[in-house]
């Protein structure tokens, strides 16, 4: 049974996040944002339970737990997340983030 | 016979993450979330976290991702215009990026000892009687706190999407 | 002794005056202005008479002004005999005069406050007098040169008064600058300003800076005296009332640099360089003047010009050794040139204001006490003996023959002029035809009585107040010289320029003009006054305000200071708007900057050992 080095999960999460930050960075519009932003998350997720798998005492479980959290909290995020942007569809008619700039200046 | 589950699944989910980042059309990029979900429930799996991968494909990609789709599908939302640029994004963007990347790549080679390996059934503590044993026990506080915040979510939620539809 | 008393009292008039004259009337403004004159002059008479013989200089102290480092200023009152003579002329004719103005002045606005100042400038000039030191003496004269300014622009709305204080006080200030770094070069060598230290230490200094310094303070004399090139001041401050140019320009404040000059003798005594330049000055001075005043129609011009040319005179006198015969001669000058003046305003004051001699002409019947008295100072100033003129102006030229033959010429031929074109003013005046359209009117007797003192003294002041030997303790002074044949000379010289006046403007009336037509040339020169005015404005004036304007103004203030303020404040602005630029309401490129620090933060943990197991 060959085994996975765990450093490779480490690699993984951070190459998703990576992306999740490029997706951040460089989509125009505001849902695709959102996704990469769960996206970002996943990957937290993924260090959590990996570190937890490193830590076989009476405390490993904490990492599942953490993790748990992690995903309450991007689901109530995302439910009023995407309120917001139906609000901001309703105001501005678009979904191109470029567009939502009243704070400039 | 691991490793190849995890070469597939992982192989899998960076593509579909890869995809999600660069289609134009959202739903295209909600679909492929969907995929990364489910094969990150997959690597849980290996890494002994059962009640994690479950809650993962129930709450993560059967819930959100559906709310997800629901939104795109309410908006209408098209393929993405090209308007709009900014300087800084374009300057910085790239950079920040890979420095990034490699700053987060030394530090997982740094954190995991070398000898560290992962097997199926390495880990034996993430079964659902270990995790609510945790959630009522250690983390009680966190656990109503969040009950809370989802309260506070939906009233929020549907404050705001409730009177622009009208 | 009290000294202080004398010049205190002019002070209190002063503020009395000028902080409630306002509400008072013409009889209370009276009663302090020339009271509180005429309490000085008779504290002066009443000190000079306890005071013994005054060989001996009395010095008071009254408290130290200025103490800083090695400089050591008191404010210190001296008494000595040049002193006493000073305190005598200053209160005695300023009481006439105040009496005078009493009634010159009845008619015009401001009454209380042209008062105010007469009183200030007594205060000033009694200071001046009285100073121990140089820096009490600057006090002084800058103060006469203050009561100048506002007196000579005491008709403030008229555009030529305020220009012509301007001009006074701005010339004057040169010559302050001379007298300024005289002071310096004083205390430099000497390290005191005290008169007793400095002229106790004069003899001593090597010749080169006691030249330097004599030269110095000559400069100052000459701003404040009137000699060239600085006299341009003195004709045109005429513009004021004339009781202030009798008083100010004739009698007194103009005085002020030939009294300096005779008090630092110790210094000028071992300067002969210095000395020698104070007389070829003065009869320079005195000469170019009274060409002036032979073309003049004025009246008060021609007597500006003549006490410029006077002055000119009195410095011969010190130039040449002879300061006590200096002295003297100002105190004969001041009877006869503030008798002149007042005169002069009790003709302009009969005829309404009129000052042009060829509007004028036959007042002898219509003022007869004016013109009596003039006559008297006119007699006077021609040198004619045994009236006080002659012994004062004799006794300079004869000392100045003994010191450079040519300067006694030059002074005969000027003595000759000034009696000429004195009788041509008075001939104008009072003699032919009345040429004008007033109704001439004799003056109150307020304004005359002080006409007759003046008249008396400038008879028989040469004889009653022998000033020479009172002074020549003081000047530690040899015996006087008589020569009668340069007394004849310089007698005729004066004669011939009464005939020559008589003749011209008594007798035959159309005689100068016909002499003025053949060297037209000439007269137009000597009628313009050289044109000297209209060279300093080409020449200094006008160079320095366009250099002002042009440099200090355009390029130093407006370009160079306005531009480094106002280009600090653009460039913050600038640089503002640069680093407004960062917020763009661009979500993304926040999100950048987030992302960006996340980096920085975690390279720097990495760095600092916290990311390690």
């Amino acid at each position: 049974m060959a085994q996975v080095p765990a450093s490779w999960f480490l690699m993984l999460s951070a190459a998703l996040f990576a992306l999740g930050v490029a997706g951040f960075l460089f989509r125009r519009n505001i849902i695709t944002v959102f996704m990469s932003i769960e996206l970002m998350l996943n990957a937290v997720n993924l260090s959590f339970v990996a570190f937890a798998y490193q830590h076989k005492g009476p405390g490993g479980v904490d990492g599942h737990l953490y993790a748990f959290f992690v995903m309450v909290v991007a689901a109530a995020e995302a439910a009023v997340g995407l309120a917001i942007i139906l609000t901001v569809f309703k105001n501005r008619g678009t979904l191109n983030i470029d567009e939502v700039d009243s704070m400039k200046n | 016979m691991d490793l190849i589950l995890f070469l597939i699944f992982a192989a899998i989910a960076l593509v579909c993450a890869v995809n999600v980042v660069v289609q134009t059309h959202p739903i295209s990029s909600a679909v492929s979330l969907i995929g990364v979900m489910g094969s990150l429930a997959i690597l849980y799996l290996l890494l002994g976290a059962e009640f994690l991968a479950a809650a993962q494909v129930i709450v993560y990609a059967g819930a959100v991702m559906v709310l997800f789709v629901f939104v795109i599908m309410l908006l209408n939302a098209g393929k993405e215009s090209s308007k709009g640029q900014s300087f800084t994004v374009q300057l910085l963007g790239v950079p920040v990026l890979i420095a990034l990347l490699g700053l987060l790549a030394f530090f997982a080679r740094q954190m995991a000892p070398p000898e560290a390996m992962v097997h199926f059934g390495g880990f034996r503590g993430g079964t659902p009687r270990a995790v609510g044993h945790a959630l009522f026990t250690t983390f009680l506080l966190p656990f109503e706190a969040t009950s809370v915040l989802i309260l506070i979510a939906i009233i929020g939620a549907v404050v705001l999407a409730r009177k622009e539809m009208d | 002794m009290q000294l202080w008393l004398i010049p205190l009292a002019p002070l209190a008039g002063f503020a009395i005056n000028g902080l409630l004259g306002r509400r008072f009337s013409r009889s209370l403004v009276n009663l302090f202005a020339i009271g509180s004159v005429l309490v000085s002059f008779a504290w002066v008479l009443y000190t000079l008479s306890r005071a013994g013989d005054l060989q001996t200089p009395r010095v008071e102290h009254y408290f130290t002004w200025i103490q800083s480092g090695s400089l050591k200023i008191g404010c210190d009152f001296a008494l000595d005999r040049l002193t006493a003579v000073m305190l005598l002329v200053v209160t005695g004719i300023g009481s006439l005069i105040h009496i005078y103005a009493i009634g010159y002045m009845a008619h015009e606005g401001g009454y209380y406050r042209f008062f105010a100042y007469l009183n200030l400038f007594m205060f000033f000039m009694l200071t001046l007098v009285l100073a121990a030191n140089f820096a009490l003496l600057f006090v002084g004269w800058e103060g006469v040169g203050l009561c100048s300014y506002l007196l000579i622009g005491f008709y403030f709305d008229k555009r030529f008064a305020t220009n012509a204080a301007n001009k006074a006080f701005i010339v004057n200030r040169i010559g302050d600058f001379g007298f300024s770094l005289g002071m310096f070069l004083i205390f430099a060598n000497f390290h005191s300003l005290d008169f007793a230290s400095v002229f106790g230490q004069a003899p001593a200094a090597p010749v080169g800076t006691l030249t330097a310094i004599g030269l110095l303070l000559m400069v100052g004399a000459c701003g404040k005296s009137a000699q060239l090139p600085l006299y341009v001041w003195l004709p045109d401050a005429m513009a004021g009332p004339t009781p202030v140019s009798a008083l100010i320009h004739a009698a007194t404040m103009v005085t002020a640099g030939v009294y300096m000059t005779a008090r630092a003798w110790p210094i000028y005594t071992h300067a002969p360089a210095a000395m020698h330049t104070i007389a070829i000055v003065g009869i320079a001075t005195a000469f170019f003047a009274a060409t002036i005043g032979l073309a003049q129609n004025d009246i008060k011009k021609v007597f500006a010009y003549s006490t410029v040319s006077q002055l000119g005179y009195m410095f011969v006198g010190v130039g040449s050794g002879a300061f006590s015969v200096g002295i003297f001669h100002l105190v004969t000058h001041a009877f006869f040139k503030a008798l002149l003046f007042l005169g002069a305003g009790s003709v302009i004051h009969a005829l309404s204001g009129e000052q042009d001699m060829s509007k004028m002409g036959g007042l002898r019947k219509k003022i007869p006490w004016t013109f009596w008295t003039m006559a008297c100072a006119a007699v006077a100033i021609a040198g004619v003996p045994p009236f006080s003129g002659f012994y004062s102006k004799d006794a300079i030229l004869i000392a100045a023959y003994e010191n450079a033959p040519w300067i006694y010429w030059v002074g005969v031929i000027t003595a000759g002029m000034t009696a000429f074109y004195v009788s041509r003013a008075m001939f104008l005046t009072f003699f032919g035809k009345y040429r004008g359209d007033g109704y001439p009117h004799e003056s109150p007797p307020v304004m005359l009585a002080p006409l007759v003192v003046l008249a008396l003294l400038s008879l028989g002041g040469g004889k009653l107040f022998p000033v020479p030997e009172f002074l020549r303790g003081v000047f530690h002074a040899g015996e006087p010289v008589e020569s009668h044949a340069l007394m004849a000379i310089s007698i005729a010289a004066g004669l011939i320029g009464i005939a020559l006046a008589t003749l011209m403007y008594l007798f035959q009336p159309g005689m100068a003009e016909a002499i003025a037509g053949r060297v037209s040339g000439l007269y137009k020169l000597v009628y313009n006054k050289y044109f000297v005015d209209e060279i300093y404005d080409a020449a200094v004036v006008r160079p320095l305000v366009n250099g002002s304007r042009a440099v200090l103004w355009k390029a130093v203030d407006a370009a160079g200071i306005d531009g480094l303020v106002n280009g600090l404040a653009a460039r913050a602005r600038d640089v503002g708007g640069l680093l407004g630029r960062i917020q763009s309401g661009n979500i993304r490129s926040y999100a950048t900057w987030v992302a960006f620090g996340a980096v920085m933060l975690i390279f720097v943990m990495g760095l600092a050992g916290g990311l390690v197991r």
